[in-house]
């Protein structure tokens, strides 16, 4: 492993910047839930990364990450599922429209 | 250079070229397409850290579960979007501009650790990381609690998906 672990970090770091730029930019509904997908590979990198770098014989890194893999697939069930609800109901997907809740 | 570096280099290269077609096309579907490229990198990064299980649950879950999850969603949502018009914000420069800060932030915060730029030992051979890691999933005295909270929620979210998304006619 001749990889400085720094470079898994600033791979990291520039993968969640970029899915913040995708969150904070897009008006598109699922355009953003991409954008929180990045956002969580990148966390996920940096888990994996210091597992294998500072504690390999222990695996609670790895177990951490599996956990965000879990967490990820229910927030992206939940997340569409809303999107598409809200499609039928008001007939846009718009994040910026969606102001039901907005007084 | 050693070869490690020159693919690591090219799966990063992968990554965030990917990943800036992610959030900057303007077509949707291609868009998710790009997002299963740059799940794919990553993949290949968890590959060269030695964690073959990580690498082969991002194949299978991310990228043939929620990745498909998300074409299936833009095509329901597809009638209204027609991929006209600015698919960006209009403040999306300040949303540029806080990206790029928190990147700088990040960097020079990482690059100014000490130890930060060790190389990691090899894993001792007699070492099964892959039957531990499942052991620990199951053992009482490890992870078995978070397993099952896990488990749970993935449940929660399934009856709740389905009550959210039903038609209710």
């Amino acid at each position: 492993m001749s990889i400085p672990l720094s470079w898994y970090l600033i791979l990291a770091a520039a993968l969640f910047c970029i899915g913040l730029f995708g969150v904070l930019s897009r008006k598109n509904a699922i355009a953003i839930l991409l954008g929180v997908e990045l956002m969580l590979n990148a966390v996920n990198i940096n888990l994996v990364a210091f597992w294998r770098y500072l504690d390999p014989v222990q695996v609670a890194g790895q177990v951490f990450a599996i956990i965000v893999f879990a967490v990820a697939a229910a927030e992206v069930a939940v997340g569409l599922a809303l999107i598409i609800s809200i499609y039928r109901r008001r007939n846009t997907v718009v994040a910026d429209e969606v102001d039901l809740m907005k007084w | 250079m050693t070869p490690e570096q020159i693919i690591f280099i090219f799966c990063a290269a992968l990554i965030l070229a990917s990943a800036l077609m992610v959030v900057t096309t303007r077509k949707l579907l291609h868009a998710a397409l790009w997002l299963v490229a740059a799940l794919f990198g990553v993949a290949m990064v968890y590959a060269i850290l030695d964690a073959g299980f990580m690498a082969v649950v991002q194949v299978v879950v991310y990228i043939g579960a929620i990745a498909i999850l998300f074409i299936f969603a833009v095509m329901l949502t597809r009638k209204e979007m027609r991929d006209r018009g600015p698919q960006l914000r209009p403040g999306w420069w300040l949303a540029a501009l806080l990206g790029l800060l928190v990147f700088a932030g990040l960097t020079f915060l990482l690059i100014t650790q000490p130890g930060i730029n060790r190389t990691a030992a090899a894993i001792p051979s007699d070492v099964d990381t892959i039957g531990r890691l499942g052991m620990a999933l199951v053992s009482p005295n490890a992870f078995v609690l978070p397993f099952e909270v896990a488990s749970i929620l993935l449940l929660a979210a399934l009856v709740g998906a389905v009550y959210v998304a039903v038609s209710k006619k």
